[in-house]
């Protein structure tokens, strides 16, 4: 039985992590969730769960549904149809339980540029009802872990793009959550800024336990290890880890399978997208 | 590491957690209207020039006969001061509800509304310290009407400071309402002509509602209508000391209705408006 049929038979959530073996509960269950735009279907019936400490990559082109499923995840829409469990609990019914253990990066940036690196970071943590002296302690030590120690005074506007996401990754993990979620977090960054963001990423997977969705329409940064979603037009097309996709598609590497999966024609070694 | 380590989640939030998040968004919005100098500077330049150009011109014309809660007559400035600290909250209402516009479209009011704690809460926050602001820009103002010899009573400057409490929330809370209906920064030129226009002049702000009911009837019941001028009377009574009940309970009984419909329309599952992703998205 999944934690995701527990919870829609009617129990307590709240009391769901206590009582549920650790290793039962994934990090992100979605299961049967639809949402339209009007007559525009976004979402149609998906369902996938996210493993605790895992790297799952959710690839899919633009307009595949990402971010309409990562603003129903952070319960900036409301749920239409189906349920979301964070470590078992319901998104819809237990916002503030499940919230607590979310982090979260969203596609735009959200980051108040008029304010300095570390007054960013004491207001998410602000509302996270963290105390201003733990925040501030808090604050020293994920800037020094992201490498932006030396410009905690800075105004955001100062920063550069890359820095900017490294600021909101740290910010994410402000008030240490246990999944992490990032849309297409690394837009607009130049090779190696990608590249820095994706292996920290990838480290607090490792080195905390931290469960991680990883948003993207880049072919190559999905590993070989990883779990992997192909979301498209707001169906999930396959979920696995990447060889086994790969190999039930009969593809040779994850752009064919892609192309195979969707019918597009992008070319090897290019964006989904 | 292949597993995560699971601790026990603590369901509800402590009266600190609270505490810290409602002085977390006053601490922002007083940094944000700090570093927007000339946000201040115009909140405070629009009443003067009212006060100083339009009121002292019409000092000559408009006669003001004793009503209350006024003991003998009075300047023309001295009338419209309350009105003038009333469109000086107006203006601010709507200037937060402009900022939650521009953040949302921005992006920043995700950082609010993905917070673990209740919708209502940080939205009532928001709306505190919006008020909070309007209040510095009124005591400004005030400090410099004084010198312009508009000086009620000295208590009337403590006197003051709920109603001021309490118009600042109902007309945040509007803003607010306003502000979850407007999808784009462009729609909002709208607001100042269908909104704080109207509820400006259809008012007892400028002129004694006696006078409008004797020029035009229909105005009369508009402006009795409106809630801006209960907020102005509000303003004018508990500036000398009194309280004018029927102010206070349409002031306070909007106030209710305006925060309920902005805690609705944000509400992800039963919200107001039918919300798509934002530009770019997907």
């Amino acid at each position: 039985m999944k934690a995701t049929d527990k919870l829609s038979a009617g129990q307590n959530t709240q009391d769901i992590p206590s009582r549920l073996d650790a290793a039962e509960i994934p990090a992100l269950s979605i299961d049967g969730v639809s949402h339209s735009y009007g007559a525009r279907h976004a979402l149609i019936d998906i369902g996938f769960t996210v493993a605790p400490a895992s790297f799952t990559a959710l690839l899919g082109l633009n307009g595949a549904g990402k971010s309409t499923l990562f603003s129903l995840i952070t319960r900036l829409f409301g749920i239409q149809r189906g349920h979301i469990g964070i470590f078992g609990h319901d998104v819809a019914r237990a916002p503030g339980e499940a919230l607590r253990l979310l982090g979260v990066v969203f596609q735009p940036r959200t980051l108040d540029l008029d304010l300095s690196v570390t007054q960013n970071l004491l207001y998410h943590a602000a509302l996270h009802g963290i105390a201003r002296r733990d925040a501030r302690e808090r604050s020293r030590e994920v800037l020094a872990r992201i490498g932006l120690a030396d410009r905690a005074g800075s105004k955001v506007r100062d920063l550069s793009g890359g820095q900017m996401r490294r600021l909101e990754i740290a910010r994410a993990l402000l008030h240490r959550p246990r999944l992490l979620l990032l849309d297409e977090a690394t837009v607009g960054l130049d090779v190696k800024a990608r590249a820095d963001i994706l292996n920290h990423v990838r480290q607090l997977v490792t080195e905390q336990g931290i469960s991680v969705l990883w948003a993207t329409h880049l072919f190559d940064e999905i590993g070989s290890n990883d779990d992997l979603i192909v979301l498209h037009q707001g169906r999930v097309l396959a979920q696995g880890k990447v060889a086994r996709v790969i190999a039930d598609t009969g593809g040779s590497d994850i752009n064919t399978a892609f192309m195979r999966l969707t019918g597009s024609t992008a070319q090897s070694g290019s964006p989904a997208s | 590491m292949t597993s995560a380590t699971i601790r026990p989640i603590r369901s509800g939030f402590s009266l600190a957690e609270y505490f810290t998040c409602l002085s977390g968004i006053v601490w922002r919005e007083a940094l944000r209207f700090l570093h927007q100098r000339e946000r201040f500077i115009s909140a405070l330049v629009r009443p003067l020039v009212w006060l100083f150009i339009f009121a002292a011109g019409f000092r000559q014309v408009l006669g003001l006969s004793i009503i209350p809660p006024y003991e003998t007559y009075i300047l023309y400035e001295v009338y419209i001061a309350p009105g003038l600290m009333a469109m000086i909250q107006l203006f601010n209402g709507m200037q937060s509800s402009l900022s939650m516009v521009y953040d949302r479209e921005m992006g920043n009011m995700r950082t609010l509304l993905v917070s673990p704690l209740p919708r209502w809460f940080l939205l009532s926050c928001k709306l505190l310290a919006g008020t909070a602001v309007s209040l510095l820009q009124v005591y400004a103002f005030l400090l410099i009407a004084w010198f312009w010899d508009i000086a009620p009573p000295p208590a009337g400057y403590l006197t003051v400071l709920p109603a001021l409490i309490l118009s600042g929330l109902m007309l945040g809370a509007l803003g607010m309402l306003i502000s979850s209906g407007i999808k784009q920064l462009e729609n909002f030129a709208g607001v100042m002509n269908f909104v704080i226009f109207p509820m400006f002049f259809a008012s007892s702000a400028l002129y004694p509602l006696w006078r409008i009911l004797e020029s035009s009837p229909m105005l009369y019941y508009v402006c009795q209508f409106n809630p801006f001028t209960h907020a102005v009377e509000l303003i004018r009574f508990a500036l000398y000391g009194q309280v004018n009940w029927i102010a206070l309970a349409v002031v306070g009984g909007c106030t209710i209705v305006f925060m309920v419909g902005a805690i609705y329309a944000y509400d992800p599952s039963r919200g107001l408006i039918r919300r798509g992703p934002a530009g770019g998205e997907t």
